[in-house]
């Protein structure tokens, strides 16, 4: 298997990304083939720590890759990095499922989901156990609690803010703000330039 | 409205920008904040860096994938198409995006791949999404109505497809051609998939049938065009033993005028 070093390593895309994205759109199979290569481990993790369920992950994993395929044509480079565009995607599907599926059984998950405080817990641990990233690690020691909560709820579980001020306790302006300050603080600390 | 009253709200919206970013928003806000956000340049910029920051937090988390996928997912593009760049058909004065002629609601042609892989136990639920995914940019261009139609039969066939207690069983429909059906008492529904079955002889269908005893109820339709398809049966399974397809007069009949092509009895719910 191989690994998908030329992104792993610097905050910019890696030398390439962004171009073979735009081959794709013009319906060039073989970079998709590399454009797979360089995201597919990344999506299948954003999708993985949301969703949770291996077999649904992949399931969804594989859909982002086909939407890559279908829409490349929407992607355009000044607007930011194929990356970006690609993980957002994938992560707005991900929340996407597990949103309908709620839609569904919406009270017994929401019940399920609020009376789990100890589970909650345990996912954030976990999470934060599978970064693989120090650096990102590191940055989201120096957020607040309720900061680092509200981003890693938000993104490595798909909650909506309302449900993370619900679980936290917390007002929703405050997890609202708590959202954007932790960003904003994890952006600094990581030198992120967009 | 004051001004003051329309700045708080504006300031207000702009502490979205996390909440944006992190994908936290329900779709009314979401709607409404993307409004701001073309008049806002500094929260674009924003939304812009934070963005790329939940990025990083996704990077953290890679995965190796299943050697598996890579192969199913190159084998899934080969069957979607594009869509093409909106730019360029716009500057080429054309109508930006296909434009297709309705085709009937809920039913999908389904690549070879995808019925194999339905048939093989429905393991590769990636395909049903393919068929999903396909079947909602067709929509867009039909009128509202049939393509939310249409959607909700492709979910419904989906939802068949990947029902826990789906139980799926082949038979030969001669010719090479073959029949699987796909049931799913807890949905109540089933579906029929089809593989090879010739374009029946002139003004001709196939028609599905639900055996409730010895009584066959209709099920809907099926214009075979010799490929693979896949059909949401017409009417909730409810009592029903079994199905059976026929030939039919074009527009079906109210009860079978010819010997079943193929029968296939349901499990015992």
């Amino acid at each position: 298997m191989k690994e998908p070093i030329h992104i792993t390593g610097a905050p910019s895309a890696g030398p390439g990304l962004d171009e073979l994205l735009v081959r794709v759109a013009r319906g060039d199979q073989q970079a998709f083939s590399r454009v797979y290569d360089a995201v597919c481990g990344p999506v299948l993790g954003v999708v993985r720590g949301v969703l949770r369920d291996p077999a649904q992950s992949e399931e969804v994993a594989q859909e982002v890759l086909v939407e890559l395929w279908r829409t490349a044509a929407r992607y355009q480079p000044s607007r930011g990095s194929a990356l970006t565009w690609t993980l957002t995607l994938a992560h707005r599907r991900a929340v996407d499922r597990v949103r309908s599926a709620q839609a569904a059984v919406e009270r017994e998950q929401k019940a399920a989901r609020l009376s789990g405080t100890p589970a909650f817990d345990d996912v954030v641990e976990q999470v934060e156990a599978r970064l693989e990233r120090e650096q990102v690690r590191r940055c989201l020691r120096t957020l607040t609690e309720l900061q680092r909560q509200s981003v890693t709820l938000a993104y490595y579980r798909g909650l909506a803010y309302r449900e993370v001020a619900e679980l936290l306790a917390v007002p929703l302006g405050t997890v609202k703000t708590r959202m954007r300050d932790g960003l904003i603080r994890l952006r600094d600390c990581l030198g992120v330039n967009a | 409205m004051s001004a003051a009253k329309g700045a708080g709200r504006d300031a207000e919206l702009h502490t979205l920008t996390g909440a944006y970013a992190l994908n936290a928003l329900g779709d009314r806000e979401r709607a409404r904040f993307e409004r701001h956000l073309a008049m806002c340049p500094a929260c674009e910029q924003e939304v812009r860096e934070l963005g790329a920051t939940a990025v990083r937090l996704g990077l953290a988390a890679t995965e190796t994938p299943p050697s598996a996928m890579k192969s199913q997912v190159l084998a899934m593009i080969s069957t979607v198409r594009q869509e093409p760049p909106k730019v360029a058909a716009a500057e080429a004065g054309r109508i930006p995006g296909p434009v297709r002629r309705a085709r009937p609601a809920g039913r999908r042609r389904l690549s070879g791949f995808v019925l194999a892989a339905c048939a093989a136990g429905l393991a590769a639920l990636g395909g049903v999404a393919v068929v999903q995914q396909r079947a909602a940019e067709e929509a867009r261009t039909e009128a509202r109505e049939a393509a939310e139609l249409a959607q909700r039969r492709t979910q419904a066939l989906a939802d068949v497809l990947t029902a826990p207690d789906v139980r799926t069983l082949s038979t030969a429909l001669g010719e090479g051609a073959t029949g699987t059906v796909a049931v799913s008492r807890e949905r109540d529904r089933a579906v029929f998939l089809a593989s090879g079955l010739p374009r029946p002889a002139g003004g001709k269908v196939y028609q599905l049938w639900f055996a409730d005893g010895d009584t066959m109820r209709p099920a809907g339709l099926l214009t075979s065009t010799g490929g693979s398809e896949a059909l949401l049966m017409d009417g909730a399974v409810g009592l029903a033993t079994g199905m059976g397809i026929t030939v039919e007069p074009s527009g079906g009949s109210p009860a079978p005028t010819s010997e079943p092509l193929g029968l296939l009895g349901f499990p015992a719910g």
